[in-house]
């Protein structure tokens, strides 16, 4: 911690039970080089301690502590204050949109997990180098030389920020067809089915707000513009690998 | 006859892990945490998966545990570890020397190391300190340290183990003789409290286990000792570093996803709930970090954050153990009903539930054996979809 001193105002979304929701005002004098979740906690600790907010390994791994300041979705742990506000200015902390609250920060990310399988999105994924691809198209051969934790953290920020999720709950999302693209359509052609539907890949706008707030390096939009060529090229080989019909493959048969 | 009631205080790894190990024998669980899981402690570890290298000169028996513990997690966890292996690596005289010992304690500990000429060590990971005289090949890994856990609350969950969150403990329940027999908790996302009675409270509140205790009029040697971590943008290695002597500051760095991280220090703290970070420890970890990858200096730094160890027994920092104690505070303090689980590592979280499952059960007169150590545990995305 520095000598230096920022006067910062928290205004924190509240919300608990059935009680209406409102903001809480938490005027800190704090580090600006602290990260913004180092502001929350600090309330927690030292202010009120009814507040509710996730965090575990403050260092963009887990994916746990993704809010909105200023209007802007962040991965808190990482987000230093210096970045996002000045001395004697606001933040304006908020939880994520298109998930239910729970209490105050805390959201019920239950859906995006639940879609995060159905698309087998792996955890943990293979990496053919020592060299790290910055966007790697598919899965690589299984060759690999290390197993690496997978790049998307499931911080639902992309979630939150897409404006198609806002109007429709059961769009498929950013974080799950991106998932879905580093799977590869060839290697699990069963998801052809979950990803080329009415709350699949032709539902995104192209708005790039999930690209812009993805603290991950993920890039969903560019991969689900990658998605939708996959499905392209997978219906195309089912159109001209179609399996014969019946009767020819009786008559075969008998041959 | 309906199934003992055991009450875990604390979602970290040992709460977790408990959780999962009492639901197998036949208890029903609840797991109280006053935020999400992991956000104390657990959340904040490097992720690293040790060997045991690190202790295997100074502290065997928790080098042991280590070594044990880390085969069984990379077998039934898969979904949370990078399991690339570790390098022990000698910069100069003074690690050349220990090398000698560390032979001999990794020998005696049965953890199995290689040694490498500099031109192998270099070849894997070319980002390593040039002048690098000698290194040692050693099954470190990394884990995710969020779904590690989640993997073990998930498979309970799936046993019947409730987890309630934002559920904080209040004062513990006594009889009129002092013994534990509930939990009065705030649930602080409703705003309501709650009197939950139980068998047996478990306390795995880590760090925190000395103010538990205390609320049972009970008391616990545990030592929190903070230490500092610092992440970097950009991933130098593969497999996870340690400089090849005795333990000390920034010694360490573990890869994950596309950062490193480097850590870490060792001090004393007062209040638990908000440990600053200071400034010259990150310088140190810069300097310390980059004498291992001279590349981290000129890396864009992504976070920084304190991690309070619960280190148990006497002495201080470095030179205490690493390793974990179950006690039954009916044996300690002559308080029945309350059992507390601290000290350990990430790594040794599966043993330290199989060790605190064994004194509940012995206590509840549950004769079941502890079946962990073979079993599959769930996805960690699960944890979200199977009910409470």
């Amino acid at each position: 911690m520095s000598a230096i001193r920022w006067d910062v105002t928290f205004v924190v979304y509240r919300a608990k039970g059935d009680e209406a929701s409102h903001f809480d005002t938490f005027k800190l004098s704090i580090d600006p080089d602290e990260y913004v979740l180092d502001g929350v906690e600090k309330i927690w600790a030292f202010e009120d301690r009814s507040l509710c907010f996730r965090h575990a390994c403050h260092h963009s791994t887990c994916g746990a502590c993704g809010m909105r300041v200023n209007g802007v979705e962040k991965l808190t742990c990482i987000t230093l204050i210096r970045d996002v506000t000045q001395d004697g200015g606001t933040l304006k902390i908020e939880p994520l949109r298109n998930f239910p609250v729970v209490s105050d920060l805390v959201v019920d990310m239950g859906s995006l997990y639940l879609r995060m399988d159905e698309v087998h999105a792996r955890p943990v994924v293979p990496v053919p180098e020592a060299e790290i691809e910055k966007s790697p198209k598919e899965w690589p051969p299984d060759d690999y030389e290390y197993l690496r934790l997978s790049d998307c953290i499931e911080c639902g920020l992309c979630m939150s920020a897409c404006p198609i999720s806002a109007t429709s709950p059961t769009y498929l999302g950013p974080a799950v067809l991106a998932g879905a693209q580093q799977n590869g359509l060839s290697r699990n052609p069963s998801l052809l089915e979950i990803v080329d539907a009415e709350n699949g890949v032709w539902r995104c706008h192209s708005a790039y707000e999930c690209t812009a707030v993805c603290p991950s390096y993920v890039d969903p939009a560019r991969r689900i513009m990658d998605l939708r060529r996959q499905v392209v090229s997978e219906r195309l080989k089912r159109l001209f690998n179609r399996p014969k019909p019946k009767i020819a493959a009786v008559q075969e048969a008998n041959r | 006859m309906s199934k003992p009631h055991v009450v875990i205080i604390g979602a970290g790894f040992t709460g977790v892990a408990t959780a999962h190990d009492l639901a197998l024998r036949g208890c029903d669980v609840t797991v109280i945490e006053r935020g999400d899981i992991c956000n104390g402690t657990s959340g904040r570890t490097h992720g690293l998966l040790h060997s045991g290298g690190r202790y295997a000169v100074k502290d065997q028996e928790s080098a042991i545990e280590c070594i044990d513990e880390n085969l069984i997690l990379r077998k039934i966890v898969p979904q949370a570890i990078e399991p690339n292996g570790g390098l022990f690596i000698a910069l100069n005289d003074s690690d050349l020397a220990y090398g000698e010992a560390f032979i001999e304690g990794c020998e005696a500990c049965h953890i199995p190391i290689e040694q490498l000429t500099p031109a192998q060590t270099l070849k894997l990971e070319p980002n390593l300190n040039p002048q690098l005289l000698l290194a040692f090949l050693i099954p470190d890994g990394t884990f995710d340290p969020l779904r590690l856990a989640l993997a073990f609350a998930a498979t309970a969950k799936s046993n019947g183990a409730r987890f309630r969150t934002f559920v904080e403990a209040r004062r513990l329940l006594t009889d009129g003789s002092g013994n534990v027999t509930g939990v009065e908790v705030l649930d602080r996302a409703a705003g309501s409290p709650e009197e939950l009675r139980a068998d047996i409270v478990v306390n795995a509140t880590g760090a925190w286990a000395g103010e538990i205790a205390k609320m049972a009029g009970g008391d616990v040697p545990v030592n929190p000792t903070p230490g500092v971590m610092v992440a970097y943008d950009q991933r130098f290695v593969q497999r996870a570093i340690n400089r090849l002597n005795v333990p000390g500051d920034g010694d360490i760095i573990v890869p994950q996803r596309r950062m490193v991280v480097v850590g870490t220090t060792s001090f004393d703290v007062d209040n638990l709930d908000y440990v600053p970070v200071v400034d010259d420890q990150i310088q140190m970890m810069l300097e310390r970090g980059s004498e291992l990858v001279p590349g981290i200096r000129g890396a864009k730094m992504r976070g920084a954050f304190m991690a309070t160890r619960p280190l148990i027994g006497g002495g201080s920092g470095r030179s205490m153990a690493r390793t974990f104690k179950c006690y039954d505070h009916k044996e300690t303090q002559g308080i029945d009903g309350f059992v507390t689980i601290t000290g350990g590592k990430a790594t040794t979280m599966r043993a330290m539930a199989e060790t605190t499952a064994d004194v509940v059960c012995s206590k509840l007169g549950i004769s079941s054996p502890c079946v962990t150590r073979e079993m599959q545990l769930l996805s960690y995305r699960q944890y979200y979809s199977t009910p409470n």
